[in-house]
């Protein structure tokens, strides 16, 4: 049995034990926000928050978010941070087809969470693990930015 | 028909029973009133929550809710390009709608309402979403207001000319009474549809190029609340995950699923055939899709390669090479260029190489279908509907209108989920099919790994040109002379007259030489017929190789010619004064012809322009370039200028001018998909690689102020790239590169 809390609530799980936290969060809770794009955390669309780290759940098991807290990007907005990048990205509108950009605010989250004033430099080391198909990095640079402006 | 799709519809979870539905494909043709009892949710979870109530459908593109809500139906797909939002701009225009209260909903599949005016069957492509609706959109829009005008008018007595509107609310200024479009829709409905309405005049337009409007998609896929495939589950729903044979047109032998059957949780596995277009394979069905990932990998399959494509890319390449030596069909010819070639002052000779390229969209390949009672139904990002609809009738021994397909976001596709073969729709339906003989009767999701999708076909195909160019004594380019060999993406498809005439599939030749006003000419293709690898459209379809070697070539020229390459062009685009005028808006907002910032010391930079058009559209990009001492290099800015006639969402626009930039660059600097003996050798992103941000410049772009009618924006910002940043790298360092992807080539000696 692993017990978590997801987005402040708890949760306990006793499948297997290897399952990557995605597809139980996905599959098992039908919290399909977290998105699956590589499998081998190439692509960052899988992105979640363990204890406020911006981990890849498609390489991470259930098995090691045993006593943590899961943030998604359900509940990114229940904190100050997640709520200003989301307002960001809206506001700058940062995006096209959509299918990473959960994983982008949950990495962008964590980035501001830990470098209030980040540079480009420190944003394309932080987010050069999220890929984006449509091209949308020069919004996300931008919305970065903006949040970083929102939150001081 | 009516009937089947609405009682497909009454079988959604969320159990709404949808009379509307019933009435919305009562054969209605064009404009047709119908009251509307409960709003039909398309399968997107994240509004199915809302209350019926009586409402106002005046056509095929809007109902109006007591609510206020106006719901624009969208008959493309929208897969980033932000046609939901421009498809409601134009309707709500005209409407005078309150854009906040404006919401989209995507069509089912339906060919008599839906069709792309310009593609003649419904389905999205060719950047003509905007292009195609500009008017009908408008008029739907348009006729509606008329009605709830007319509403109102009876209402309060009055002459409908006496009336206003904005904002959602008609307006009576000589007594000051207003009412709301909710309040005015019941009563709308009752109403005759006009059958002629007046647009307006341009210059009244507010949400028409207007800067800043809001994407009708900002905010569900910034809370996680947008539905893709992906994220659909019906109840009983198994998840399918296959093994495919590694070669194309490879069939199963045998399997042993033992192993895979042992693991708790796979319901089924199930071989399953394929068509000459399509995988054969064997899916593993579970609930969870990482058990049936598990059990996948867990086959043990032998595969026939009997029949299958064998071949590696350096075959392929030799092959195309030599065919390049030989006289291919003749796509266009001017002038004399044998005359032109015997004694040019300077000859320019090059040969280009483009491999084959994966779409790679972040949502792999999937569809959710559902065999029961005689019926399909198809849950997809939606880019091809008629076809779809065909062929999976086809295959299924149905009635087209028996299989319905429900439309929900595309987490990319740049192309591939318009396949002229529905491959991997085809696929989800014959594993339905297959589990359905195995006694397994439920809800199919075929789910493509990254692998699967990286390796699934359907590829821009590889390409050969070999170019020679004439100049005279006086600098003037007098000849060109082009051979291209390349598959041809539509020939032996059902759209093969669509675009084959004579032998030469317009996709594969153009924009080659193109615009250039050069007095002899010829481009020449051969197409190879024993090379079977399938291939598709990717974003920019040709122009994603001949503008690279058009625009490189033309910078050659300039150069031999001892030209500025802004110049040099000048006189070759005097007939083009579109082209021109992006190039030069481009080079002004570049500061062309300016010097560079230095670099750090031992940097290298350059600048280099490259102008496209594709699609009715024209672009430009000025790209800049750093250089390091180990030939590694940085594209550091890139300016855009754009002409698409009427911008109807200057945000949109630029978006995607950034993301074609992003798009293309992903392209030219990385992009190979290889063969070695006929199997694919790239699998994910780590072997195929994608642009990352911190390889993404700054991109400046800049609209040319039109009154023209809009065209694309979704391709053309794809073309000019490529080769702008060539050009920039050969201003730098004196070095041609005519081999793609970039790579490190300029890391060799």
């Amino acid at each position: 049995m692993v017990k978590f809390t997801i987005n402040g609530k708890a949760h306990s799980f006793d499948g297997d034990p290897a399952m990557p936290l995605l597809w139980y969060l996905r599959d098992e809770l039908a919290m399909t926000g977290t998105k699956y794009g590589c499998g081998m955390a190439l692509c960052g669309a899988c992105t979640v928050h363990l204890d406020g780290q911006a981990v890849r759940s498609c390489v991470t098991p259930v098995s090691a978010a045993g006593g943590k807290k899961i943030t998604t990007i359900e509940g990114v907005d229940a904190e100050r941070v997640g709520r200003a990048v989301q307002d960001a990205w809206r506001k700058l509108q940062v995006v096209q087809c959509g299918y990473c950009q959960s994983g982008q605010i949950m990495t962008a989250t964590a980035l501001l969470a830990a470098n209030k004033n980040p540079s480009d430099a420190d944003i394309d080391a932080a987010m050069s693990g999220n890929i984006c198909r449509c091209g949308t990095y020069v919004r996300i640079r931008a919305a970065i930015h903006e949040a970083a402006r929102a939150l001081t | 028909m009516a009937d089947d799709y609405s009682s497909a519809i009454e079988n959604e979870p969320s159990g709404i029973v949808n009379v509307s539905r019933r009435r919305f494909v009562q054969g209605l043709g064009g404009l047709a009133l119908g009251v509307y009892l409960a709003p039909l949710m398309m399968g997107r979870a994240s509004a199915a929550t809302r209350p019926g109530h009586a409402g106002f459908e005046p056509n095929a593109f809007v109902r109006i809710g007591t609510d206020d809500t106006v719901t624009v139906i969208a008959k493309h797909i929208e897969m980033g390009q932000g046609s939901y939002t421009g498809l409601a701009t134009l309707l709500a225009e005209e409407l005078d709608a309150d854009w906040s209260r404006v919401r989209v909903e995507g069509a089912p599949a339906d060919v008599k309402r839906y069709k792309n005016l310009f593609l003649g069957v419904q389905g999205t492509g060719g950047s003509t979403a905007m292009a195609n609706s500009f008017e009908q959109m408008r008029k739907a829009g348009a006729t509606a207001r008329a009605m709830l005008v007319s509403a109102a008018a009876r209402q309060w007595k009055v002459s409908p000319d006496s009336l206003t509107v904005s904002n959602g609310v008609v307006h009576h200024p000589a007594s000051g009474r207003q009412a709301r479009f909710g309040q005015l829709a019941v009563a709308a409905a009752k109403l005759p549809v006009p059958q002629e309405v007046r647009l307006k005049d341009p210059k009244d337009f507010t949400l028409i190029g207007k800067a800043g409007l809001p994407r009708k998609d900002n905010t569900d896929k910034t809370d996680g609340r947008a539905v893709f495939t992906q994220d659909v589950k019906l109840p009983g729903m198994l998840v399918a995950v296959v093994a495919h044979p590694p070669r194309f047109g490879g069939t199963v032998k045998s399997v042993d699923a033992s192993k895979a059957k042992a693991i708790p949780g796979v319901v089924a596995v199930v071989p399953y055939s394929g068509t000459a277009h399509t995988f054969a394979g064997v899916a593993v069905l579970a609930k969870n899709t990482w058990v049936a990932k598990k059990g996948r990998d867990a086959l043990d399959v032998q595969w026939d390669d009997s029949h299958a494509f064998k071949l590696g890319s350096d075959k392929i390449l030799a092959q195309y090479r030599q065919a390049a030596a030989k006289p291919g069909l003749i796509a266009h010819q001017a002038g004399d260029i044998d005359a032109a070639f015997a004694q040019p002052a300077k000859l320019i000779e090059a040969d280009y190489q483009f491999p084959y390229l994966a779409h790679a969209a972040m949502e792999p390949m999937n569809c959710l279908v559902r065999l029961q009672g005689g019926r399909c139904e198809v849950w997809n990002g939606e880019q091809f509907q008629t076809v779809d609809q065909a062929t999976i009738a086809h295959q299924l021994g149905l009635a087209p209108e028996k299989v319905s397909i429900t439309q929900l976001y595309a987490g990319g596709s740049f192309g591939r989920r318009a396949s002229p073969f529905s491959d991997y729709l085809s696929e989800a339906v014959a594993i339905a099919q297959a589990a359905g003989k195995q006694g397994v009767h439920a809800p199919i999701k075929l789910v493509w790994t990254r692998e699967e999708d990286t390796r699934g076909g359907y590829y821009r195909p590889l390409f050969f040109h070999r170019a020679r160019l004439a100049l005279d004594s006086a600098g003037n380019l007098v000849g060109w002379h082009q051979h291209l060999v390349g598959q041809s993406i539509l020939a032996g498809t059902p759209l093969e007259g669509f675009g084959v005439k004579s032998g030469i599939d317009a996709t594969s030749v153009e924009g080659a030489a193109e615009p250039y006003d050069i007095p002899n000419r010829r481009i020449e293709l051969s197409t190879p017929r024993n090379i079977t690898v399938p291939v598709l459209w990717f974003r920019s379809v040709g122009h994603t190789h001949t503008a690279f070697s058009t625009e490189t070539m033309i910078d050659e020229a300039a150069v031999a010619a001892g030209k500025d390459p802004v110049e040099f062009r000048r006189a070759l685009l005097a007939k083009h004064p579109r082209h021109w005028g992006v190039l030069q808006l481009a080079a002004e907002k570049a500061g062309w012809g300016t010097k560079l910032a230095p670099g750090a010391a031992g940097e290298k930079r350059g600048r280099g322009i490259a102008v496209h058009e594709s699609f009715n559209s024209y672009v430009a990009q000025v790209a800049e370039v750093t250089v390091k001492p180990d030939g590694s290099f940085k594209v550091d800015r890139v300016v855009c200028a754009v002409d698409c006639g009427l911008a109807i969402n200057p945000d949109v626009v630029k978006a995607q001018m950034e993301g074609g930039i992003g798009f293309g660059l992903a392209a030219a600097l990385h992009g190979a998909i290889t063969l070695k003996d006929g199997v694919v050798e790239q699998s994910n992103f780590h072997d195929y690689p994608v642009l990352r941000i911190n390889e993404m410049p700054a991109v400046e772009v800049h609209i040319v102020r039109s009154a023209e009618k809009p065209t694309g924006v979704g391709e053309p910002g794809v073309p000019p790239i490529a080769p702008a940043v060539a050009n920039a790298l050969f201003a730098a360092t004196g070095r041609r590169i005519r081999k793609l992807p970039f790579g490190d080539q300029l890391k060799t000696a």
